[in-house]
């Protein structure tokens, strides 16, 4: 790696976007940005991590999100270990501690873990001897989303600072909204939360975007325009009286969008429910639709993380 | 000897609002005599106990502790709690029927009683549950409960959600003058709920308990108690709009009390961060203003008495992610010295916060405690309100060490604890009494 910045990303563990400085980020992306080649099969980096163990450790199930620690654990040469939760003596009432200790003596380098509880993950950082990253803690953060899709807009827009970036969905249920409206904010951008009065955090305006519940006023002029994942089973505890009434209301149509900037980037964390969140038209766009590029620069991203952490540069 | 005469004690009355130099006479397990100049009486044959000056002041009485026994003796047994009790000044308190199974029939209360009785420490009082299993649905037997020696009736830490059982309750509570004791959350809105709305609990993740919960089901209930005529005390009240409502439903003559607990007092929302678990309590810990709110409500006695609610929990039941964790305090070693920094704030008289503390519980209860008049039992505590010292969980005398003060410095300390004039307590010294 070069050493042009001597201020990097302390580690060890990546719990959140919380508690990172601007520049930690800034040195995460530029990593990554020189992780995008790699995964394009441009550049040969398999003697990063060669020798160390990279586990899985999914408590709630994501195919894509396991797969891109996978891959990127893969393309770094760390061997890739996916323990089944689901199957595991977890759901027989282990304690997450019990479970902690018991991997302290399987000695992974570097623990990647989702779990359904907002804390949880920070919980078992506190009880293995090895670097730990989250991977989505209930609805507290997913640190490693909010850094591809910052990756995403400083690639197709050059920069982060003074964008406005309008967050829009359910984002009382969303981790994926919390990590990015923390690093958007501390990356100088302004940030929009755009929800129903019943799917937005109540005090979260004190972290300094704007809130409003007006689809429209919210992405006026907006260069950035992520959309969040509906849970489907939000109608039963009415939050939201129905999906039609909810698309029409805040799902991403043209017609919405050409309320934003005219070279607005559509973002969204996936996977998508179309016609829910957003229209398909939209989310097929390729001038507009940055989706694909996300799942790219995920890769990119979890390399990064994991060098950072367990690399030869890591301070260990 | 049967005899015991306290001298070069500061004598703290709450009921006469009074703090004066003096020594007191205990015999027989009673307070017999007390003045200014009792100490100096040769002619007096009795065990001397100098006090050095310490404060002498009634014995806590404490309306809500939670115990595990039976059901869960190893968060909190007969024997560990009374401990925790004499160590932290309680000489009397009422644990909540939330046991395994729970108090709701009269076997059950004469099993506390009982067992209570055996362990010879602080004095244990036993409430029944407002409806048979505490399940909300049917009353439970207010007359036969009361007659077993149910000192109050509640569903501990539920709330009687169910409008009309509430509004029965209050109304056929009145045949044995029922001190009914309520949970003030409405369920539908808590539910899931485990931290205070607001900044914090939106950055963490963490579903909230809206204030609303708490100041809804006591406007409800009041409306009940005045159309009743029935007597309501809310147990824990944390919000502003809460202090609020009492105030002016005691000034409408409504028959309402309420009572705080020392966490709500000290502590506010920042305390979960980081999930620390040792914080989760219910109701949650509110923001900084509620929390003034009720420290003001104390010393204009708009809240009758501070709680400990005492909620002992095992590491397993609090080593885990913030929403699994359960809630609760243990509180009955820091309940005084909490308490007492309003004294040294200049914001109470001691006389006054022993009212809190000690006599008005006491009233509510309807136990002989709390006072220092002749006659009274001689539950009593020797307490230096100057003494500093930091809490550890290892100095603990509770079976749980869940404590949400651990590390704080606290002043002021109970040295020596007496239940009908015999020490059950001295600082230092080995336990005296065998526990079973």
């Amino acid at each position: 790696m070069d050493n042009r910045y001597s201020l990097r990303f302390r580690g060890p563990h990546l719990l959140g976007i919380e508690g990172l400085v601007p520049y930690e980020i800034q040195d995460l992306l530029d990593r990554a940005d020189a992780c995008v080649d790699v995964n394009r099969g441009l550049a040969d980096r398999r003697d990063r991590l060669a020798g160390r163990t990279l586990l899985n450790l999914f408590f709630e199930n994501s195919t894509r999100t396991r797969t891109s620690f996978e891959l990127a654990g893969k393309r770094l040469g760390a061997d890739v270990v996916n323990m089944e939760v689901a199957t595991s003596s977890v759901k027989k009432g282990e304690t997450l501690i019990d479970t902690a200790m018991t991997l302290n003596a399987m000695h992974p380098d570097v623990l990647v873990v989702r779990h359904g509880e907002s804390g949880a993950v920070a919980l078992l950082a506190r009880h293995v001897r090895c670097s730990v990253v989250n991977a989505g803690d209930g609805l507290h953060e997913h640190p490693t989303q909010a850094l591809l899709d910052a990756l995403t807009i400083r690639r197709r827009k050059g920069r982060i600072e003074g964008l406005t970036v309008a967050i829009c969905g359910d984002v009382l249920h969303s981790r994926v909204a919390r990590s990015n409206m923390l690093l958007l904010l501390a990356m100088g951008a302004r940030v929009r939360l755009v929800a129903p009065p019943t799917l937005l955090p109540g005090g979260i305006e004190a972290y300094g975007a704007e809130v409003t519940t007006d689809m429209m006023r919210g992405l006026e002029g907006a260069d950035i325009v992520m959309m969040l994942r509906l849970q489907l089973e939000r109608m039963q505890s009415a939050h939201l009286p129905s999906i039609r009434e909810y698309f029409r209301l805040y799902g991403l149509t043209r017609e919405k969008l050409a309320n934003a900037a005219p070279d607005a980037l559509v973002l969204h964390p996936g996977p998508m429910n179309r016609g829910v969140e957003i229209d398909g038209v939209v989310a097929d766009d390729i001038d507009r639709s940055a989706i694909l590029d996300q799942v790219e620069m995920g890769v990119a991203v979890r390399m990064a993380v994991l060098e950072a952490l367990a690399g030869p540069e890591a301070g260990r | 000897m049967s005899r015991l005469l306290i001298t070069n004690a500061r004598l703290v009355d709450p009921v006469a609002g009074t703090e004066t130099a003096g020594a007191l006479l205990v015999e027989h397990g009673r307070i017999a005599a007390r003045g200014p100049n009792l100490g100096r009486d040769e002619s007096i044959d009795a065990e001397r106990l100098d006090a050095g000056g310490l404060v002498l002041a009634p014995g806590l009485v404490d309306l809500r502790v939670q115990l595990g026994e039976p059901g869960a003796e190893h968060k909190e047994s007969f024997a560990s709690g009374a401990l925790a009790a004499v160590a932290g000044g309680v000489t009397s308190f009422a644990c909540l029927p939330g046991t395994q199974p729970p108090i709701d029939d009269p076997s059950m209360v004469e099993f506390v009683a009982r067992r209570a009785r055996r362990v010879r420490l602080a004095k244990v009082y036993p409430y029944a549950a407002i409806t048979k299993g505490l399940k909300g649905q049917e009353l439970a037997e207010f007359g036969l409960l009361r007659e077993a020696g149910a000192v109050g009736f509640t569903d501990g830490h539920l709330a009687v959600a169910n409008a009309r059982i509430m509004r029965r309750a209050l109304s056929y509570g009145r045949l044995v003058d029922a001190f009914l004791v309520q949970h003030p959350e409405e369920p539908d809105l808590a539910r899931g709920g485990v931290a205070n709305p607001g900044p914090i609990a939106a950055r963490l993740g963490l579903a909230s308990i809206p204030r609303e919960a708490e100041v809804i089901m006591i406007e409800r209930d009041l409306r009940l108690a005045r159309a009743t005529g029935g007597r309501v005390h809310f147990s824990r009240i944390t919000t502003a709009e809460a202090v609020e409502a009492i105030r002016r439903a005691k000034a409408e003559g409504v028959r309402v009390t309420c009572d705080c607990t020392p966490h709500h007092l000290a502590l506010n929302e920042l305390e979960v961060e980081g999930y620390r678990t040792f914080a989760k309590v219910s109701p949650p810990l509110r923001a900084e203003d509620d929390r003034r709110a009720i420290e003001a409500a104390v010393v204009d006695g708009t809240i009758d008495a501070i709680a400990s609610d005492h909620r002992p929990q095992d590491q397993d039941s609090k080593r885990l992610p913030f929403a699994s964790a359960e809630f609760g305090v243990v509180g009955l070693e820091t309940l005084l010295p909490v308490a007492l920094r309003l004294v040294a704030d200049g914001r109470m008289s001691l006389p006054d916060l022993f009212a809190r503390l000690s006599t008005t519980p006491a009233r509510l209860l309807g136990i002989e405690a709390g006072t220092l008049a002749v006659g009274a039992p001689a539950d009593l505590i020797l307490l230096d309100p100057d003494r500093p010292w930091k809490v550890a969980e290892r100095d603990l005398h509770s079976a749980s060490k869940n404590t949400a003060f651990e590390g704080r410095l606290m002043m002021g300390r109970v040295e020596t604890t007496l239940v009908d004039g015999r020490v059950v307590f001295r600082r230092g010294e080995p336990i005296p009494t065998r526990l079973d």
